[in-house]
């Protein structure tokens, strides 16, 4: 897509080269003109994507949305209905899971680079976020299959939990950063003035400043794993059954929708782009409220 | 003298390997407003800033010397306990933009922990609201966020602040500079009003502000106290040529 456009400008500028010692002026225009008309092709053409799959996923997973859906366990092959409520279930827990794990320690970290910002440690700590982040989620998944799941000896809804909290963890952790770089310096000493010590004010007066952009990176960060499958394939493993314990292997809507499209049978293909579709839901929600927050919560300083 | 609030002895601030402050000598009485001038960059931030030890944020500094609260170094004390007793005011209002008026006038108890009776922080915040001439405009609206206020409202609630921890000292670092001229001139009244509660030192650029609302001055110059006594004699029959021709406005 990338080398299309790029063909696309050469082509035009080709065209206007030619034109310009006509008119430099005249060409100037159109060049600006044929800017802004790529510009807003390029936009609309990602638009285009984004509704199609929209649409396309709405379409397929719509008609099996319906109550049963979402209180009932599948069924096996060959029995009509089902739903996926385990997977719902599973999702909400092992997400909850993955909070509880990875907000404190990014905020933490989050909170350490913004306050030391040019020490060697915060340096290596950053590299070390961008490794991370640019981890393929399979290798999360194994590393945590290795250190969770085969000292534990079972696939767990824990270990799932955990693989996405290590997802989560950069992505917290630097957006808490960049949020509390832009919490002006005056405030801090605001608050040291008055003899509040430092960890009081950090937790008082400069994380709470902060909070709307917290928020929004959590929110984010949830958005961007709710839909991971690769970590959860050897660590919450899945299950046909319901089940809220966390040291035995737990469903997830990602899981439905891998194990379900890449079956034989028909109805189970219609139970995954039933997954799908709440799953898609579910991230846009997420997606809507964290544009909303960072924008209506926001802190003028 | 038992009068004295702050003595400063021998005191030299370093920034590295660069002295700023050069051996100074300053004692301050009771519930007397003292104006620091110099030209900028003499070291009057740097000076107030070391009374309340709020110079430790900064990396690389050092100092010699002593400064006397009462009878205590306040080197040999907490710093946090030094800063509840010497409040601090900075040239741009800096209200807690997470809180309410009144949450940031009652902000040093609650940030610091401290439990008191709503009934005690009512008349705690009503009673600072008041001394910072600002009760009558916000009386209503003490629950709106602090930073809805004008500029000249927002730094009498950064005075109110300081005020309800109830200081020993207050230091001004150039309160007014960021302010319009109907805003400063309420600030100087403000000021003159509080002489009879609080002792202030404060920084300031403005000759005609420092004459206007000072007992005392003190004239600083390339980091060295060049002179300091009653404001009226200082500017009337200034001893040192320097002072003389700063007020003349050889220097900016
Ligand atoms: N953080 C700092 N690091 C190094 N030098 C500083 C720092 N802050 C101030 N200085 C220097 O100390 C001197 C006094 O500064 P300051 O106290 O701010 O002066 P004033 O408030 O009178 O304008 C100036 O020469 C300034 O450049
Ligand atoms: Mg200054």
């Amino acid at each position: 897509m990338n080398n299309e456009l790029t063909q696309n400008i050469d082509i035009n500028t080709d065209k206007i080269s030619f034109l310009i010692k006509e008119k430099k002026i005249k060409s100037r225009i159109i060049k600006d003109k044929i800017f802004k008309y790529i510009t807003i092709a390029g936009a609309l053409f990602v638009s285009l994507i984004l509704a199609y799959i929209l649409f396309y996923v709405a379409k397929q997973g719509i008609s099996s949305i319906n109550w049963n859906f979402i209180i009932e366990l599948p069924k096996p092959p060959g029995e009509f209905g089902g739903g996926v409520s385990n997977a719902i279930v599973g999702t909400l827990i092992m997400i909850a899971l993955s909070v509880i794990i990875a907000v404190p320690l990014s905020i933490a970290i989050g909170v350490y680079l913004s306050e030391d910002r040019k020490t060697k440690l915060s340096y290596w700590v950053r590299t070390g976020l961008e490794i991370l982040q640019g981890m393929p989620s399979i290798s999360i998944g194994i590393v945590v299959y290795v250190w969770v799941v085969l000292q534990m000896g079972s696939f767990s809804a824990l270990s799932g939990g955990i693989a996405l909290a290590i997802m989560m963890l950069p992505v917290v952790a630097k957006s808490t950063e960049e949020t509390l770089k832009m919490v002006p310096y005056s405030l801090k000493e605001a608050s040291l003035a008055l003899g509040v010590p430092y960890y009081k004010t950090i937790l008082k007066v400069v994380v709470p400043s902060g909070l709307s952009g917290i928020l929004t990176g959590i929110l984010i960060a949830v958005a961007r794993v709710a839909g991971e499958t690769a970590p959860l394939l050897f660590t919450s493993f899945g299950n046909p059954f319901m089940n809220v314990n966390m040291m035995k292997p737990m469903n997830s809507l990602p899981l439905v929708i891998f194990n379900y499209a890449s079956s034989p049978y028909k109805e189970w293909h219609s139970l995954a782009w039933g997954a799908s579709f709440l799953l898609m839901v579910m991230i846009l929600i997420l997606n809507i409220t964290a544009k909303i927050i960072s924008r209506k919560w926001k802190i003028k300083f | 003298m038992e009068n004295q609030v702050l003595n400063i002895q021998n005191f030299s601030f370093y920034y590295g390997e660069t002295q700023v402050l050069k051996d100074i000598n300053l004692s301050i009485e009771k519930n007397r407003v003292t104006a620091i001038m110099g030209p900028s960059g003499c070291g009057k931030t740097t000076l107030i800033r070391a009374i309340n030890r709020m110079h430790e944020l900064t990396e690389n500094t050092r100092t010699e010397g002593i400064i006397k609260l009462y009878n205590e170094d306040i080197f040999e004390l907490d710093p946090i306990t030094v800063r509840r007793k010497i409040g601090m005011v900075f040239q741009k209002p800096n209200p807690f933009p997470t809180m309410n008026i009144y949450d940031n006038v009652i902000a040093g108890y609650n940030l610091n922990g401290i439990k008191l009776k709503k009934s005690d922080k009512d008349i705690i915040v009503e009673d600072s609201l008041r001394k910072s001439a600002l009760w009558d405009e916000v009386k209503d609206n003490l629950y709106k966020k602090g930073t809805f206020l004008s500029g000249g409202q927002q730094q009498r609630l950064c005075i109110a602040r300081a005020l309800a921890m109830k200081p020993e000292i207050l230091l001004l670092d150039e309160p007014t500079s960021a302010l319009d001229p109907k805003a400063t001139s309420h600030i100087e009244e403000l000021i003159k009003e509080l002489r009879s509660y609080v002792t202030m030192l404060i920084v300031t650029h403005n000759m005609g502000q420092a004459a206007r609302i000072s007992n005392d001055a003190v004239f600083l110059y390339l980091g060295e106290l060049v002179e300091h006594g009653k404001t009226k004699k200082l500017f009337t029959t200034p001893q040192d040529k320097r002072t003389e021709e700063y007020l003349t406005g050889k220097f900016g």
